[in-house]
């Protein structure tokens, strides 16, 4: 049999594509539906929190950095109760990662503060001695991307169906309205920073990546 | 079909994807080695402000050593093997030659706007897919033009059977055509905007959470299987016997290990979501299937290994062979240190840790660096029709790339190992005995290294780069295309 296939590649690839995708067939199809059913309770993200997610993939802080807490004594002890599927039905993409080069933080929302990220973020060193996270300065001069970030929301509804607007779920609304929303967000965080800078931007109507990043760091719970 | 008059087989593209295979491994490499040290030492992350940290270049460095430079030695390989197994010259066909370049241009381009983008932030997120969509639709043209032109010159052969290196080559282009497709599929938010000013660059997984999560993993596994494996494994079953004049030890072995490792490997992928949410019987059946590879993978490198057979004084007179054969065990080293750390139990100690890019590490730099690398070297002297430059400095290299990766995996191992016990170590009142930061501190001497070692085989890459420059400009002319052996200055 194998010789005939070798002289036949269209059958050759033909076998040879059903072989491979078999084990994808059985292992993701019937999944799906059962898997993305949100936990009672969860709310999808604001479009702030939002921003501030785009913010957290930008500077791939999933690169070192997991949002997924195992089932062990050991992890709950140090970050809290462990992971649910349903926790993470809005979470697209998924930001897992697969290395921790420094802690979880799927939960750090329970554990830190804004003050403690805002001096975190700026000089790490100087909350954590021995750190070997880099400083994100940058952070707090870029502004954040609420557009982008509103569009990643409506997409979301449009496309996914996601709750939006729903009664008890954060409101998006049109872009003036969510744009309004995102700053009012941002005021109640930037209340609780020191870094004047920033204080007066937000006042001023705009928001640095920093105050979006928190506001996402402290809705992870 | 065709008298016996030899073949005039064409290089052009070739040598294009040649060149780009040490440009693009100079560039991952090097970016490899800079965040390696700046585990060791943070300061050399706040160099070039937000686009000098650990977060934008490690996709850099992966895409740049994955689709950089492997996809740049599998392509060159395979137009090389490809015309000489099917026994066609792309000369023939005005049209596969025109598929060819554009394939070789396209992706070039596709390349160096990913640096660009990856480096501003553009970024998806998900390993190894970290490309936004734009940048995936370039993927997809080029990868189906390589499609184009495989089963073109398949179709021109007048070699009835088509010869093992070919079906490898064969997978790599169909599975990572459905998982890329897969993977990647993504909604651009722009759409959606209404008229919120926002970025054309932004794109949401069309899979949430746990789903997104068991595709990525189905994919980002799979990815290491079918460019980091297979297209090598094709690489290594015609080079091997080549290079060293011997049969294939075993027709059947071959059949077997090739078919085994088709059906076995997609399963493995969930052993990279052990004790995550997927299902539990998938988390098993991940952890089984990663098992039951090492016959497949053993298969093959066996089948390699045997066909030295009588003949291991070849490894004392041709580097070459010895880059071949020293790829081959790091494969079966790799082959087996990956079910290892799949089997449940072990992966609770292991994952998050730096054993992962350990196990990674001595794949790569072992199995896929050195086997590319000898692959170019066998192929220099017949595009080029000259004399390898210096075989001295090929011994060299092989011995320095070697303590390279060895420093690399060793400390490695022990760094992941301390971390995994220490996260999980209690003392006598049942409080956790190590903060995260002492775990942290801890790994400093393994980290420094590690770098170490990613230093000495980017040199070693530094000095393969230079003997093929050498070689190209002023190797000694051959009159006649060498058989086997490839010739060598001392």
């Amino acid at each position: 049999m194998f010789h005939w296939l070798e002289q036949r590649p269209f059958f050759f690839a033909v076998m040879l594509f059903l072989t491979v995708a078999f084990a994808g067939f059985i292992e993701i199809v019937p999944d799906f539906t059962k898997a993305s059913q949100p936990v009672v309770g969860k709310k999808p993200f604001t479009v702030l929190q939002l921003a501030g997610k785009q913010v957290y993939i930008k500077d791939s802080c999933n690169a070192c950095h997991s949002q997924l807490i195992r089932p062990f004594k050991s992890e709950t002890d140090r970050y809290g109760m462990y992971s649910l599927s349903g926790e993470y039905a809005y979470d697209r993409p998924f930001v897992w990662g697969s290395k921790r080069t420094g802690p979880d933080l799927h939960r750090v929302g329970n554990y830190r503060s804004t003050d403690w990220h805002e001096n975190h973020m700026m000089d790490p060193q100087s909350v954590v001695p021995g750190s070997l996270m880099p400083k994100y300065p940058h952070q707090f001069t870029n502004l954040a991307d609420i557009a982008t970030a509103y569009a990643n929301a409506s997409t979301q509804k449009a496309v996914f169906g996601v709750p939006y607007d729903k009664e008890g779920m954060p409101k998006l609304g049109t872009w003036k309205e969510a744009q309004a929303e995102a700053l009012a967000d941002a005021k109640k965080v930037a209340a609780d920073m020191k870094n004047q800078k920033v204080r007066d931007e937000v006042n001023a109507g705009k928001v640095p990546e920093i105050v979006a990043l928190i506001a996402y760091l402290n809705s992870l719970k | 079909m065709q008298s016996n008059a030899q073949l005039e087989y064409d290089y052009s593209v070739v040598k294009l994807f040649t060149f780009t295979t040490i440009l693009f491994g100079i560039i991952g490499m090097l970016v490899g080695v800079i965040i390696a040290f700046q585990l060791a030492f943070p300061e050399l992350s706040n160099l070039a402000g937000e686009y000098g940290t650990f977060g934008r270049l490690r996709p850099l460095h992966t895409n740049g050593v994955a689709f950089g430079f492997t996809l740049s030695g599998i392509f060159a390989t395979w137009y090389y093997v490809g015309q000489r197994v099917l026994k066609m010259s792309l000369k023939e066909s005005k049209f596969l030659m025109t598929v060819a370049k554009l394939h070789f241009w396209l992706y070039f381009i596709t390349i160096l706007l990913a640096v660009v983008t990856l480096i501003s932030g553009f970024t998806t997120s998900k390993e190894y897919a970290e490309l936004e969509w734009p940048l995936d639709i370039l993927v997809v043209i080029w990868w189906v033009l390589w499609g184009v032109s495989m089963f073109g010159m398949i179709g021109m052969r007048r070699e009835r059977a088509i010869y093992v290196s070919v079906w490898y080559y064969m997978s790599s282009f169909l599975a990572i055509a459905m998982l890329y497709i897969l993977n990647n599929m993504e909604i651009p938010t722009m759409f959606f905007a209404g008229d919120a000013p926002s970025s054309a660059m932004h794109s949401i997984s069309m899979w949430a959470g746990t789903n997104d999560a068991l595709v990525q993993w189905w994919y980002g596994h799979n990815a290491v299987a079918f460019v980091f494996t297979t297209p090598i494994i094709g690489m290594i079953y015609y080079f091997l016997p080549k290079e060293s004049g011997q049969p294939v030890f075993s027709y059947k072995l071959s059949v077997l290990a090739f078919w085994g490792l088709m059906f076995v490997y997609l399963w493995a992928g969930g052993h990279h979501l052990i004790y995550s949410t997927v299902p539990d019987w998938m988390q098993t059946m991940g952890s089984a299937m990663s098992v039951v590879l090492i016959l497949p993978s053993w298969g093959s490198a066996i089948n390699m290994l045997l066909t030295m057979k009588g003949e291991w004084g070849q490894l004392q007179t041709s580097p070459v062979i010895k880059f071949m054969i020293l790829a081959s065990t790091f494969y079966m080293l790799s082959t087996i240190e990956g079910p290892i750390q799949a089997i449940k139990s072990v992966n609770a100690i292991a994952h998050f840790t730096d054993w992962i890019p350990g196990h990674v590490h001595d794949g790569t730099l072992g199995w896929v660096g050195f086997m590319i690398m000898a692959s170019l070297f066998h192929m220099a002297p017949r595009m080029f029709k000259r004399e390898l430059y210096s075989k001295k400095l090929m011994d060299n290299q092989f011995w320095l790339q070697t303590t390279g990766i060895v420093l690399y995996f060793t400390t490695m191992w022990i760094a992941g190992i301390t971390q995994g016990m220490m996260w999980r170590a209690y003392d006598e009142y049942g409080s956790l005995l190590y903060s995260f930061i002492d775990t942290v501190e801890v790994l400093h001497p393994y980290y420094t290294l590690r770098g170490i070692g990613g230093l000495f085989y980017l040199i070693g890459f530094f000095m393969f780069a230079y003997n093929m420059y050498k070689t190209a400009t002023s190797g000694r002319v051959l009159d006649r295309e060498p058989a086997n052996a490839s010739p060598m200055a001392s």
